[in-house]
């Protein structure tokens, strides 16, 4: 028998800089505006999530106040920081008290570097939305360089995201975090790169069901040279998707499949396996679609072969 | 017949400041988000906004400093050409002094042209409490009704509505407005009733595409669910293929398009593009594969019978 393999996340960073807001975000479905209503986070809230079915998601959100952080660097710190697959640490990137943040995060690492050396660390720079278009780059590079000078004593990569609420950016940095535990990531790539082929596509996307979190895509090279299609288009998807899934729940019925036809584009979103759902993008004045329907109900076997996979390796 | 579709109809938007009639407008035209309107500044020029359709239709904003009881100000020549008056009443505030106002605008309008609708839209219900609500409604009408009898104009065209731009009654309010003004209303609705017997689907809306105000669907009564529903379908086909594509300007194009999206429950939403930016969408309760083909089918139909109407 195959126990779904477990993976512990740390979600870490001061009070109020929005960890809480960012889960309930992606995975209990609820809006930007929703977010609100949450409170402080006392302690640690534990949350088990499943992603592709298979892989248990154990997320640990810990409070930001000053002494629940002193408690996971001291007391606690052995419970905190042992057997973590991934640290996501939150800066407010409004914070007034930079150094105090950069302190704090070096000493997580310094812990995680005892307890869990091979973890991975992210680093969300959130509320970038406070910060003015045009600087938010600028910003962004400028905070990462003093992330990285901070972080050089340490062996961690860091992988950094300027991320927000209120656009799309949220859904591209967890992608890239949920994505980094899946063991079988590649195997669905090039899977979705021979669908692309063998079903002449422009584009197949993969997306998980419930968070509708990018797993994979697939892109012909016609459609790569060509600068048309938009750079942030999966976190655009998975933003469009999971609100219209909301309005959708409002007819008490859940959304089954989006079958789209117009002058810019021709797309079929279809349910793949129990876990999946999967979006092709056709060559523009293709009129039929339904060939490319039965090539994912034909392809759905290979795919729930592969997800299960994830199970057997270590 | 004298075609009035080439005239254009002026809409007129007024009331006493800070009552959300630049909200409104920006909501409904711009697409603004309902919480960014807490930081419009306040309107000082006349602003207007077109809307071409079926009809082309002109919404002009009239400031609320304006004193229409001012002898300077020119109502016959503010309200020459009118077909409708909009008057937007802050229900969250004292509005006493909107009263005074509205008939007074009632008044002058009802001397220049007695065939003006005026539309009075209770605002802002959003901040009050469900049976609040009711009291407010029934205080305001019985107060603007009063007056009027006194004034002598008790037959001029006035309508209520409440309103709120947090959720779609803002939307809804001004598709009866605006279907008011809508000439082939009658034999469009015939025409909608017809589709949606004949093809066994429930629901059916023209969705006027960049607004996403309604100007007809059948005469069954319309859900407010299902209405949103519909309308979000339009904001989700029309971003997905904006992601893809570069003519962002669906609105002239009149090629093809047709989109579904199915539901667990099997029942599916459909969406064709018709003539003069206008989108039929419709919902269908029971599915079967044929039925989206007869959808199809029939919508084009549909598009047949309106290019007649509007040849």
């Amino acid at each position: 028998m195959v126990a779904p393999s477990r993976k512990k996340l740390l979600l870490i960073g001061r009070s109020g800089s929005g960890k809480s807001s960012m889960r309930s975000i992606i995975f209990s479905n609820y809006t930007a505006f929703d977010t609100h209503r949450l409170g402080a986070t006392i302690d640690v809230e534990h949350s088990q999530l499943r992603f592709l079915g298979n892989v248990t998601l154990n997320l640990w959100d810990c409070g930001g106040q000053n002494s629940f952080i002193e408690n996971y660097l001291t007391t606690q710190r052995d419970h905190i920081f042992n057997l973590v697959e991934v640290l996501i640490y939150v800066f407010d990137i409004g914070s007034q008290e930079v150094p105090k943040d950069m302190e704090t995060f070096k000493r997580c690492l310094d812990n995680l570097q005892e307890f869990s050396p091979n973890a991975k660390v992210f680093v969300l720079l959130h509320k970038m939305d406070l910060v003015r278009v045009d600087r938010r780059e600028q910003v962004f590079n400028a905070t990462m360089m003093t992330l990285h000078a901070h972080a050089n004593e340490f062996k961690f990569q860091l992988t950094g995201f300027a991320t927000s609420i209120w656009d799309e950016s949220l859904y591209k940095a967890w992608s890239a975090i949920v994505c980094s535990l899946m063991s079988n990531i590649s195997a669905l790539q090039s899977e979705l790169e021979t669908f692309a082929k063998v079903s002449s596509v422009q584009e197949v996307v993969l997306f998980e069901k419930t968070t509708f979190l990018l797993v994979a895509h697939a892109t012909s090279d016609d459609m790569d040279s060509s600068s048309q299609a938009d750079p942030k288009r999966f976190e655009k998807i998975s933003n469009i998707i999971k609100s219209y899934r909301q309005s959708v729940s409002k007819l008490r019925t859940q959304l089954h499949s989006i079958s789209l036809l117009s002058n810019n584009c021709v797309a079929v979103l279809e349910p793949l396996t129990s876990n999946t759902i999967i979006m092709t993008v056709l060559p523009k004045h293709s009129a039929d679609t339904n060939m490319v329907i039965s090539n994912i109900k034909a392809s759905k076997t290979r795919f729930e072969e592969l997800e299960s996979k994830s199970n057997d390796l270590p | 017949m004298i075609s009035q579709g080439t005239r254009e109809q002026k809409i007129l938007l007024m009331g006493l400041r800070r009552g959300g009639k630049s909200s409104i407008r920006q909501v409904i035209f711009h697409g603004m988000q309902p919480i960014e309107t807490l930081y419009l500044e306040s309107t000082t020029k006349p602003t207007s906004e077109k809307l071409s359709s079926l009809a082309n239709f002109v919404i002009e904003e009239i400031p609320g400093q304006v004193d229409v009881t001012n002898p300077e100000f020119e109502s016959s020549k503010v309200f020459k050409g009118a077909s409708t008056v909009i008057y937007v009443i802050d229900s969250q505030d004292e509005y006493l002094l909107s009263l005074q106002n509205v008939v007074q605008v009632i008044s002058q309008g009802y001397k220049i042209d007695r065939n003006i609708h005026f539309e009075i839209l209770i605002h802002k219900v959003d901040g009050l409490s469900e049976d609040f609500r009711l009291d407010t409604k029934r205080d305001i009408i019985q107060r603007i009704n009063d007056d009027l009898v006194d004034i002598g104009a008790y037959d001029a065209d006035v309508t209520f509505h409440m309103t709120s731009i947090f959720d779609q009654s803002i939307v809804e309010a001004l598709s009866r407005i605006i279907q008011k003004l809508v000439p082939e209303l009658s034999s469009l609705t015939q025409l909608l009733d017809m589709f949606c017997m004949r093809t066994g689907v429930e629901k059916a809306f023209v969705f006027e595409a960049s607004s996403k105000i309604y100007l007809a669907t059948d005469s069954s009564p319309v859900d407010a669910e299902i209405y949103q529903v519909c309308s979000d379908f339009i904001d989700v086909s029309a971003d997905l293929g904006g992601l893809y594509g570069t003519s962002a300007n669906t609105g002239n194009s009149d090629g093809r398009e047709f989109s579904t999206s199915r539901f667990n429950n099997g029942s599916v939403i459909c969406l064709t593009r018709l003539i003069k930016g206008c989108l039929l969408v419709c919902l269908c309760t029971s599915e079967t594969d044929n039925k989206i083909t007869l959808v199809e089918f029939n919508a084009d139909v549909f598009r047949e019978g309106m290019e007649k109407i509007y040849a």
